[in-house]
């Protein structure tokens, strides 16, 4: 696998079009202006650590996305990486996941319990695909795919996600075309 | 500061410290082999490099690095984007390789036409992030412009080249196997990276189903199998990291750095400058020859002579046109040996546009251990003994298999635990193919320098003017659809193929602008790389190229890098120079 093949694999996962339009593909949108930064709180990023925590929880196999800083992550990638109306659209979103929460569950989405902050994001992740699915190019990305994508990549991108999630080697030593795969297995980071 | 060559102010004393046997302009793929050639030969040989040091390791600061090491996981940061709209089109441009790149406002150049010109100012030059990939070329490509009237005819055929491409595969080490395929000659080849079981099915596949094409492993300058004469460079065997163009700390892919600099510099012969950018190649109309090259010191600004007996111009493809170009005299007041007009024009290149990728079914039971740096390869089926097409000239194609990671989720709950896990383990295998295709020189498509711009050296800024024409259209409409029915036949589905649309330049095989041929009126160099009017001075690089065909051309740089070297030193000791 390599030059474009290896680049495309992350836009592949996730299926299609990738919100920040490639920057998985080739780096970082360049019509944002300079100096301007998120200014999110800590609480803002416990808050995120909580959305990539229920959207990749923790298992018997692996810690989850909280473990990995995925609110640090997240909070980097849409200050560098964002076109400016994409942060809008996150920053935005992180006000309209809690007000679509608490229309269907009452309450803010840190007060929920774990089993209600799931079905919340299930609801959430098939209203954002169908969204994603009718709206017109000019249209903004949804701010939940943003959330998911940026949970993903971040996830299986950190030590934890890539050596305990996933299987990963710094120095194969080798490689060897064919070897055998059986179910459960985990696959390679890269 | 001088503005052209015309000035000359000899100072003796100068001239003896500055005097060498051999000058070499660039450290990278072909300098890198000149300057070894030459010094194990005896001559002293000054290198010069108008960018700064690299040494092998020891300046690769990110070639061990994980991805979580990087701040951005290796994706380029905005602003990095935003300061460079062309470089950064790059691959490799990235977070994890961006140092070995020029950026964009460091060395402006005039787009007439949208040209990216992807450049790596260092020593090393761009050897240190190169695609590896080292096919032969076949006859078929060498006489292909005179078979079917497209251009000039080559000097050399395979026979005159054959030898050399051992003698540079022998130390580079190239993996791959021998498949006695006319279309891409066999050379010296280490073990090859093993096809994975989808890769294997795709080459059974395609021999089942077509006459004459073939689907083979990756002629990779990788060594998979250190030689001893590698293992006296100080390299080992390739890691299977697949981060190559970090610059690799085991030396398992061949560059200037890891291989032919430090070789020539053990010979005691060799001196390297960096920080020298080239303003110009020196005439001496009293002998008719050159006899040295003027630089300014980067740093400095300062004017610096160099002289010697013979120069190798080794700047890249369109610096060393822009070099040439910049060579005024009395005698060249068009350029350095430019007496038919033709330095700078029919600058060519690959395309590189087309890409397609599907899915394929079963093989689950089937995954790869370690990563793969190389591609198997589909060798040139198009155009070769008579044009069986609607266009001109042939195309590699690139291609593998790879399994993408599981994607199912809890039913269509792709949230939560279940989700994790799925993603967790390898999903459907996919298939991919990229194209490398011939590109037909074109008297239009020409580098100039500019009549006003000049870098912060004095030196006029190159102009390119270089686009693609029909026939490359032509040519990646029928990779789409030849590749997608190979694919089909395999088994695969859901293909879908995309036309980049990159600039020329992105390929980053760039060629011609000062190219060989026999006749001195319709070229501008002899069979031996040397310009026609100016016996001493030669060049081997990219700018050499009559025609681009359709293998990769960095390891035939390097092959007739030597073969010149070897024919020079043979002059030089029957006193012909």
């Amino acid at each position: 696998m390599n030059r474009r093949e290896a680049l495309s694999s992350v836009a592949l996962l996730l299926g299609g079009t990738i919100v920040g339009t490639e920057f998985f593909l080739s780096g970082c949108k360049p019509e944002r202006k300079y100096g301007e930064s998120l200014n999110l709180s800590p609480d803002d990023i416990s808050f995120l650590d909580e959305v990539g925590e229920t959207i990749l929880p923790t298992t018997a196999s692996s810690p989850g996305a909280k473990a990995t800083k995925i609110g640090e992550f997240m909070k980097t990638i849409v200050n560098d990486c964002y076109e400016d109306k994409d942060q809008k659209t996150f920053l935005e979103g992180m006000q309209k996941l809690n007000d679509a929460c608490k229309t269907k569950n009452g309450k803010m989405f840190l007060d929920c319990d774990d089993k209600q902050r799931h079905d919340f994001l299930v609801d959430l992740d098939k209203e954002q695909k169908e969204y994603m699915n009718k709206k017109k190019p000019e249209d903004p990305s949804h701010y939940f795919r943003m959330m998911k994508e940026l949970t993903l990549w971040g996830y299986f991108t950190s030590e934890i996600g890539a050596t305990k999630a996933l299987r990963y080697i710094a120095v194969p030593g080798k490689y060897e075309g064919c070897v055998p795969y059986k179910k459960g297995d985990k696959a390679w980071a890269t | 500061m001088p503005d052209d060559s015309l000035k000359i102010n000899i100072n003796n004393k100068a001239v003896a410290q500055h005097t060498y046997d051999a000058i070499v302009i660039g450290s990278g793929i072909s300098g890198g082999w000149a300057a070894k050639e030459l010094c194990e030969k005896g001559l002293k040989t000054l290198v010069l490099e108008r960018g700064r040091n690299v040494v092998h390791i020891k300046d690769y600061p990110t070639a061990t690095l994980a991805q979580w090491e990087f701040k951005h996981r290796g994706s380029l940061p905005e602003k990095d984007k935003k300061a460079n709209p062309f470089v950064s089109h790059c691959y490799a441009f990235d977070e994890t390789a961006m140092h070995f790149f020029v950026k964009d406002n460091e060395h402006p150049y005039i787009q007439e036409k949208p040209f990216d010109w992807i450049r790596g100012y260092q020593v090393g030059g761009k050897s240190l992030t190169w695609g590896r990939c080292t096919q032969r070329w076949s006859d078929f490509e060498f006489t292909g412009p005179r078979r079917f009237n497209y251009g000039w005819d080559w000097p050399i055929r395979y026979a005159d080249i054959a030898p050399w491409y051992s003698h540079v595969e022998k130390f580079i080490g190239v993996c791959g196997t021998k498949d006695g395929l006319e279309a891409m000659p066999d050379g010296e080849f280490l073990p090859p990276f093993e096809l994975n079981c989808v890769e294997q099915h795709l080459k059974e596949s395609i021999a089942g189903n077509y006459r004459g094409r073939y689907l083979v492993h990756a002629r990779w300058a990788h060594l998979t199998q250190p030689n001893p004469i590698h293992i006296e460079q100080g390299r080992g065997k390739c890691q299977a990291r697949n981060l190559c163009q970090r610059g690799c700390p085991f030396g398992g892919y061949f560059s200037s750095n890891s291989s032919t600099l430090p070789w020539a510099e053990k010979t005691g012969n060799l001196t390297i400058r960096p920080f020298s950018v080239v303003h110009s190649i020196i005439y001496d109309e009293q002998s008719q020859q050159a006899r040295g090259v003027r630089v300014i010191d980067a740093n400095t600004k300062q004017a610096i002579e160099f002289f010697s007996r013979i120069i190798f111009v080794n700047g890249s493809a369109l610096n060393s046109n822009l070099i040439l170009l910049n060579s005024v005299s009395n005698r060249f007041p068009n350029g350095l040996g430019n007496d038919n007009g033709l330095l700078g024009k029919y600058i060519c290149f690959h395309n590189y546009r087309g890409w397609l990728g599907g899915e394929i079914d079963g093989f689950a039971d089937s995954y790869y251990y370690g990563r793969n740096p190389t591609d198997a390869i589909i060798a040139n089926y198009r155009n070769l003994h008579k044009i069986d097409t609607d266009f001109l000239g042939g195309y590699t194609t690139y291609c593998g298999a790879h399994r993408e990671r599981n994607n199912d989720g809890n039913g269509s709950q792709q949230i939560g635990a279940a989700y994790k896990e799925s993603l967790a383990e390898p999903g459907g295998w996919r298939v991919y193919a990229y194209v490398q295709g011939e590109t037909i020189p074109k008297e239009k498509n020409h580098v100039r320098l500019s009549t006003d711009k000049k870098d912060e050296w004095g030196i006029p800024q190159l102009i390119t003017s270089v686009e693609y024409d029909d026939n490359d259209d032509k040519l990646l409409n029928d990779f789409f659809v030849q590749t997608e029915e190979m694919f089909t036949k395999a088994g695969a589905k859901n293909i879908a193929h995309s036309d980049s649309k990159q600039a020329p330049g992105l390929d980053i095989h760039e060629m011609g602008g000062c190219r060989m041929g026999a006749d001195p009126k319709t070229s501008m160099l002899d069979k031996w790389n040397a310009l026609h009017h100016c016996k001493n001075v030669f060049v081997t690089d990219g700018a050499c190229m009559a025609s681009t065909g359709n293998q990769s051309p960095s390891i035939l740089y390097m092959a007739l890098t030597a073969r010149a070297c070897d024919h020079v030193v043979g002059e030089l000791k029957k006193g012909n120079l």
